[in-house]
């Protein structure tokens, strides 16, 4: 579905990615890994078409996404939950849901992601930003499965929260996973990662330094945790 | 009482004004991050624009109501494409002297043509006489456009906060880029949130010639008070710069009314405002402030 191929990009002089190659299938959990300023949120925004100064390949169902503003992105099926978990003030709950276009060929309902996060039904006509960090992520993420986006662009989901909310983002994902959404997840928690990815990549200082599988991870949790810095 | 109550009306009217164009910059700012120094110009093509329709052309001020806002809002969009636009990746400055050269420009061109003394613009009849409405007879053309100013304040309200257009012009003014991360083409609502801005700067300007001197630098004028408005108001607060330029309006009417030895407290009273707010709450009355990039 994705195919990410030498890319490479920039802040300013500073070269912060260095010829990242990675495929995704549908239907696949894919986790990026690695220290503070390996690129891992670089190469998200570089597949959403919010980074200015790359080079490489990035081609979404075969066809390149070369030139196009993100919002196009977006209709063609990318979902983007961003780090900070993308709230409005000026927009309530329900509006921050309503708010991007259906893009994807299954969507939620509405009725759908009420069921699911009660909790965002209850706080529908409030402010997003007004609500708890979890309730947020929860936001976050209701929204992109609401678009029926077919790719999630996740960055750090499951950071700052509670380990049962952090079980529901994982039970999120499966349940997308199972609809044939493909979840791009930038992830520290490596325990987390193992509950919900097929494979799993290490980056560092912009490169793709190991590709595992996730029964490989397992195997050499000690390692990876000690090279992660965690 | 009486009295009081008369001062409180032409409060509102003048206030009237300055919401008006207050709403206009703060839609503009929140949209495009430009501060609009022509804004006070386009007022007074508005008002010098039915001047000319009635004298050279014939129209009357109701066709001069319909058609310059609209004309000026399609002159603002193609100021946005062709100029506004080259410089909006620039730092904000560069806006700002844009717009404020087009200011000088405007102001000399009508000059020229027309020379700096007022001129003559009357109400239509039909509202050239007073309201009786209890406490005092109201002139008719004041109240005529109190009630425009509210209808047209409460209409764009009710446009941003119940509409899904509304709800996406937010969404791009509060997140630009999020909001393109979510499939918001944020691009297309510029322009014509740009014209809509000019478009109600130009309805102010119509409004204001019957009842204001129609000259060159009626504008410029004005668009001091109105900037210090919008920051009272907070920056980019629709709601704020609305209740702001009524408020500002009232104080202004009530410290006249206490006599000629307040006229020059009258005139910088909008400047104390300004600093006292600013000191207290340097985003504004119900400004945020910006979040981190």
């Amino acid at each position: 579905m994705l195919r990410v191929d030498e890319l490479s990009a920039w802040y300013g002089e500073a070269q912060v990615l260095r010829g990242v190659s990675l495929e995704i299938a549908a239907g696949e959990v894919v986790t990026l890994c690695g220290r503070n300023g390996a690129g891992k949120t670089t190469l998200l925004r570089c597949v959403m078409g919010l980074h200015q100064g790359q080079r490489g390949a990035v081609e979404l169902d075969g066809r390149s996404l070369a030139g196009q503003p993100a919002h196009r992105r977006a209709r063609a099926g990318l979902g983007w939950v961003p780090d900070d978990r993308g709230c409005y003030a000026t927009l309530t709950v329900a509006e921050t849901l309503s708010l991007p276009p259906v893009v994807g060929p299954s969507p939620w309902s509405l009725e759908q992601v009420y069921e699911a996060f009660p909790h965002l039904h209850a706080r529908r006509s409030a402010p997003s930003t007004t609500l708890s960090g979890g309730e947020q992520q929860m936001l976050a993420l209701a929204r992109v499965l609401r678009m029926g986006a077919r790719l999630l662009l996740c960055d750090e989901p499951t950071e700052g929260l509670s380990p049962l909310l952090v079980a529901q983002v994982g039970d999120i994902l499966r349940q997308a996973k199972q609809h044939g959404v493909a979840v791009l997840l930038v992830e520290q928690n490596l325990h987390f990662a193992t509950t919900v990815a097929d494979r799993h990549h290490l980056l560092a200082e912009g490169r793709v330094v190991e590709s595992l599988a996730n029964s490989e991870v397992a195997a050499r949790e000690k390692d990876l945790l000690a090279y992660l810095g965690i | 009482m009486v009295n009081f109550l008369q001062h409180t009306f032409n409060g509102l009217v003048g206030g009237a004004f300055l919401a008006l164009l207050a709403l206009g910059l703060a839609v503009i700012f929140g949209m495009l991050r430009v501060v609009n120094f022509a804004h006070g110009a386009i007022y007074m093509l508005g008002a010098f624009g039915a001047y000319v329709l009635l004298t050279e052309a014939g129209l009357s001020f109701w066709w001069a109501l319909i058609v310059l806002p609209l004309a000026l809002a399609l002159f603002g969009m193609a100021l946005e494409r062709l100029l506004v636009a080259r410089l909006a990746r620039l730092d904000p400055l560069y806006n700002f002297l844009l717009t404020f050269g087009l200011t000088l420009i405007l102001q000399d061109a009508v000059k020229s043509r027309y020379g700096v003394q007022s001129s003559p613009y009357d109400a239509p009849a039909i509202l050239s006489g007073t309201l009786d409405l209890g406490a005092f007879d109201f002139p008719a053309y004041r109240v005529f456009v109190l009630v425009i100013a509210i209808a047209v304040c409460v209409g764009v309200w009710w446009l941003l906060s119940r509409t899904r257009v509304g709800m996406v012009v937010r969404a791009a003014t509060e997140r630009p880029e999020l909001s393109t991360a979510l499939g918001i083409d944020v691009g297309r609502w510029v322009t014509p949130v740009f014209g809509f801005g000019i478009g109600l700067a130009g309805l102010a300007g119509v409004l204001a010639a019957p009842i204001r001197a129609v000259n060159p630098l009626m504008g410029a004028d004005l668009i001091i008070v109105v900037f210090a408005v919008v920051v009272i108001g907070g920056l980019g607060s629709i709601f704020g710069s609305v209740a702001a330029g009524f408020a500002i309006g009232l104080v202004q009417a009530w410290v006249q009314a206490l006599g000629e030895d307040w006229a020059l407290l009258s005139q910088v009273l909008v400047f104390l405002v300004m600093a006292g707010v600013l000191l207290w709450r340097p985003a504004g009355l119900f400004g945020r402030e910006e979040a981190p990039a």
